[in-house]
């Protein structure tokens, strides 16, 4: 699974920062068929986290309600240097992270 | 009780069982609004104000609907927004997202993508730090459903 986190590359300290996230992922609904007629179980990133050095900023439940591919934004304060990951697992039990560093001057 | 009746009973017993999680699995398809929103809140009071939902007033696409919350908070320790949740009155699941935010986020503001399957109202409710919860809606008209297998 891809997923990409956008910070700005550097933040004053103190700065709220936006933080977008998008996660490649079909978010299955479990109320689709395969051309056959067969049902495709439902299959969604249920639970998401993101922490900041460590320290978890957000947490997201997400259900079948959330677009294919899904994207988040929010925000932080800048406090110091370091990196934000994201991580999240989903129905099948797929876990997947991702993080990306910022500059706090 | 008769050996007969025993019998008839076991049968009625057997045929029960296959139905019971078919049922179960279909309650899950459809849960009805007022009860999932009850569930959230358990029962608190919810007053309208202090939430913006920020969607196109008409999305061609219901599969992917550009969805923004803002709550009117300072984002103190003190006094914060302590999460967001995405309802939908249509969506055959109407609880689409809970987002838990950070006293030091800086901004309650979140913003994401959301299937709607139709034409509706969506509602957002916010639990604040001291446990009070409000509420912002919008209507969204939809021309092409999220949802065409299961309406």
């Amino acid at each position: 699974m891809v997923a990409r986190v956008h910070l700005p590359p550097a933040a004053k300290r103190g700065e709220v920062i936006e933080v977008r996230i998008t996660v490649q992922h079909p978010m299955e609904t479990g109320f689709r068929f395969e051309l056959g007629g067969k049902p495709i179980p439902k299959n969604v990133i249920n639970s998401l986290l993101v922490r900041y050095n460590g320290a978890q900023i957000f947490r997201a439940e997400l259900g079948s309600g959330i677009a294919a591919n899904p994207y988040l934004q929010f925000h932080t304060v800048a406090r110091q240097s370091g990196e934000i990951e994201v991580s999240w697992i989903d129905d099948d039990g797929n876990r997947g992270s991702e993080r990306a560093a910022i500059t706090v001057v | 009780m008769s050996a007969r009746r025993r019998f008839f009973s076991l049968l009625a017993g057997l045929a029960a069982v296959p139905l019971l999680p078919a049922r179960l699995a279909r309650a899950q398809q459809a849960d009805s609004f007022a009860s999932v929103l009850k569930k959230i809140t358990s029962g608190a009071p919810v007053k309208a104000g202090r939430v913006t939902v920020d969607t196109p007033r008409l999305a061609d696409n219901g599969h992917s609907v550009p969805f923004s919350v803002s709550v009117d908070s300072p984002m103190t320790a003190a006094d914060h927004v302590r999460s967001i949740t995405l309802l939908s009155e249509r969506n055959p699941r109407p609880l689409m997202a809970t987002f838990h935010l950070d006293p030091a986020a800086g901004r309650a503001h979140v913003a994401t993508r959301v299937r709607l399957n139709g034409s509706q109202r969506v509602l957002v409710i916010a639990q604040l730090s001291d446990g009070s919860w409000w509420s912002g809606d919008a209507e969204v008209e939809v021309t092409e459903s999220a949802c065409l297998d299961a309406t």
